[in-house]
């Protein structure tokens, strides 16, 4: 083992570190994976030193809602894949979904998984577990046993608990664990066909509408039911200008709910279905232009508390077919940053600081990961970006193994290069260095 | 007989992207072929040698004979394929079953799908001429138009005339491509039937919506029934044949409201005793089978458009 990997210098950039409120030129330091406040001149003398001057020096990025389709899936996206994406997105910390095959109901699945991450990962990999057996609504995964596997979350993620009864003793009984609860709010009875949102462009198109109330409802049923139980409900992607207005006046409350908002959803609207395009067919759908907008006020004012990717990879020929038949879901990790910046920064909607808070510590405080902050004793999990660069988005050169992109071709500012985990180099800017 | 015709497309796929000149030109096209086919032998010489191909993945009678027809009197040969007869129900992939029909010296693709986009996918992945004959609730560009020809015949110009669509608009590609072609041919459109069918939201597109069928139907220069889409909806939205009847179906005392003479017209097939009193469905106001000969004379034109324009012919039209 070469000093190199132990001790970590990172000289004259302007650390970002919005869990301690820091924003200052200085040097950041590590020694064996932790953050450290300084380095003894023997110390100085054997660092892997790192220039960062005229670059942004901030805590790993962390996403909580990601597809890895490992096992299961491997042709879309696998660990290794996914966590190489990952890395070039500047991210440190994922949380994985469970819709794998088989899906995580049970602990076996869970340790396989994390066998896999401990093997091939390059970058930290949570993983969450189902709310129920087999994700269909009915019967309680064992909750106690997935958390004792490693579990972070618990989550029937694309398959919305629909019985009342059955969510209310899943967040009862997640409660128990101090697991947070992440639903998908999704009526499926007000949904059946539907393939984009319901309103002006549905009706042009011809496409079945997906009406907001489907989302709305789900998320003040989960209000209710976090109030009822205690139990922390957090809301995965949402979408809906309602939904928004609904978390707001609940965590008011102090109703311990909370919200996501994916990149995707803050850019872009269901008038860039005009085409028929597949790679805008995600889940839920893109909405109204006002909808796009309460979000990012909503992520402004901290009702939403943090970006997800959502990052749901599908190969080229799923894609490639009629708008009713394709797959919902789409890749982000890659272009997150870039495209979350020129939403919220560059459009002077947020500071640098909110920005890179939204996908950082605020993300990681609601599954309580050890993650997110430059904080003394932290793991050194660090990306180093240029807010500034332009870059050309090309899903062929991602190192995830689908291009679903919807930013194909776009050219975005903000650019990551260099990713840190444990103070080890895992993104040069260019290639994956393990 | 050469004329001045605008047209510059390969493939109908939706009239939105249609001026009204365009439009014209395929009304002017049908017309010369209107006079044709009253001759003794009404084959055109027009697309002899090309295979014309109706990929009909969804059923159809009138549209695809039609189609049959238009292709054959312009002396094309045609091949149709069914959904269950194709290999799609195999698992091949549109793409792939578009470019084995090119690879089989197709020349034209008619496509009924039952997926709204269908075509504007198909376009995309082959570039011989593709012809939308219906495709989901987004679009029946041909329908519209043979609606269109047959209000002109009968009313003269549309221009600032009354046409009001009547039935399940929600779910209904007839009532999209005629709204769209109605108002760029300057005529009104009133929208008209229950709520869950008609929504609100469709006066974006500048018609005027109707929830009650008086109002709806009083000086309408025509009014065009549509049927109610049980393949394309779930039972709750409206609660049953009967009350829709009862509420929204057209009579004789109902169509005393129109103007005198109003057109009826139906794009068919026609549920007798459902939207529209079988009496009235025979009664001279009604021009439905017109409609189904005037089917035959705007696919021919448009066929014989987008080939010319591929294949980069000029256009001329029978004496």
């Amino acid at each position: 083992m070469s000093n190199n990997n132990d001790i970590l210098w990172i000289t004259g950039g302007r650390i970002i570190d919005p869990a301690n409120n820091r924003d200052e030129t200085a040097d950041l330091y590590a020694v064996k994976g932790l953050l450290v406040e300084a380095l003894s001149d023997d110390q100085k003398a054997n660092a892997h030193k790192v220039d960062a001057s005229g670059l942004v020096v901030s805590p790993g990025l962390v996403d909580i809602h990601v597809h890895f389709r490992d096992p299961g899936q491997t042709h879309k996206e696998s660990i290794r894949s996914g966590s190489e994406a990952a890395a070039a997105g500047g991210y440190t910390s994922v949380v994985c979904m469970p819709n794998t095959n088989p899906v995580c109901d049970n602990a076996g699945t869970i340790q396989r998984i994390n066998d896999t991450v401990r093997q091939n990962a390059v970058i930290r990999v949570q993983t969450t577990g189902c709310l129920t057996i087999g994700m269909n609504g009915e019967q309680l995964a064992p909750t106690g046993q997935l958390k004792e596997a490693g579990i972070v979350a618990v989550t029937d993620d694309g398959k919305c608990v629909q019985s009342n009864e059955i969510m209310r003793r899943a967040v009862e009984y997640a409660k128990m664990f101090d697991l947070p609860v992440m639903d998908h709010c999704q009526d499926a009875s007000l949904t059946e066909g539907a393939v984009m949102n319901e309103g002006e462009w549905s009706l042009k198109l011809g496409l079945r509408g997906w009406p907001k109330a489907a989302e709305d409802i789900i998320v003040a049923r989960n209000t209710v039911l976090a109030e009822l139980t205690g139990a922390h409900i957090h809301m995965q992607h949402v979408s809906s200008a309602a939904s928004v207005d609904i978390l707001r006046q609940a965590i008011a409350r102090g109703i311990p709910v909370s919200g996501e908002a994916s990149p995707h959803h803050i850019e872009f609207t269901d008038a860039c279905l005009k085409d028929y395009d597949t790679l805008y067919k995600m889940n839920p759908p893109l909405r109204a232009d006002a909808d796009r907008e309460a979000l990012i006020k909503g992520l402004c004012d901290g009702t939403l508390a943090c970006i997800a990717t959502d990052h749901a990879p599908h190969t080229p020929t799923e894609k490639d077919q009629e708008f009713d038949y394709a797959p919902f879901g789409i890749i982000g990790l890659e272009n997150a940053l870039a495209s979350t910046l020129e939403t919220l920064y560059h459009s002077g909607r947020c500071s640098l600081n909110e920005v890179l808070a939204l996908m950082t510590y605020k993300g990681a405080e609601i599954c309580k990961l050890n993650a997110g902050t430059l904080s003394n004793g932290a793991p050194a999990d660090i990306c180093i970006l240029d807010p500034e660069e332009t870059w050309t988005v090309d899903p062929e050169q991602f190192f995830s193994h689908s291009s679903n992109c919807p930013w194909n071709g776009r050219k975005l500012r903000g650019r990551v290069k260099g990713t840190y985990v444990a103070g080890r180099q895992v993104f040069d800017g260019d290639k994956i260095t393990v | 007989m050469s004329q001045n015709l605008d047209w510059s497309r390969k493939d109908l796929i939706d009239l939105k992207p249609l001026s009204r000149a365009e439009i014209e030109t395929i009304f002017k096209a049908a017309a010369s072929f209107q006079k044709a086919l009253q001759k003794k032998n009404k084959k055109q010489p027009y697309l002899e040698g090309r295979t014309v191909v109706n990929l009909f993945l969804e059923p159809s009678t009138r549209t695809r004979l039609a189609f049959e027809a238009a292709a054959q009197n312009l002396s094309a040969d045609t091949i149709t394929v069914s959904a269950s007869a194709s290999s799609l129900t195999k698992g091949e992939s549109l793409r792939d079953t578009a470019r084995n029909l090119k690879a089989l010296q197709a020349d034209v693709i008619i496509m009924r799908h039952s997926a709204s986009g269908a075509p504007n996918y198909l376009s995309k992945v082959v570039d011989i001429p593709v012809i939308n004959a219906g495709d989901g609730s987004h679009a029946h560009p041909t329908q519209a138009l043979l609606d269109a020809f047959t209000l002109i015949d009968k009313l003269g110009p549309l221009d600032g005339k009354k046409i009001t669509i009547l039935g399940d608009i929600l779910f209904s590609r007839v009532a999209r491509s005629n709204i769209i072609c109605l108002q760029k041919l300057g005529a009104e459109v009133t929208i008209a039937g229950p709520s869950t069918l008609v929504p609100e939201g469709f006066s974006a597109m500048g018609v005027r919506v109707c929830h009650d069928l008086q109002p709806a139907l009083e000086n309408a220069d025509a009014v065009m029934l549509l049927r109610i889409q049980h393949e394309r909806q779930s039972s709750s939205h409206f609660p049953s044949i009967g009350e829709y009847t009862r509420i929204f179906g057209l009579n004789k005392a109902r169509a005393k409201w129109l103007k005198p003479d109003a057109l009826i017209m139906h794009p068919g097939p026609i549920n007798r005793g459902v939207e529209i009193d079988s009496e009235l469905a025979d009664s001279p106001q009604s021009v439905i089978l017109e409609q189904v000969t005037n089917g035959i004379l705007v696919r021919m034109a448009v066929l014989h458009l987008c080939h010319c324009h591929h294949r980069g012919l000029k256009i001329k039209l029978p004496a």
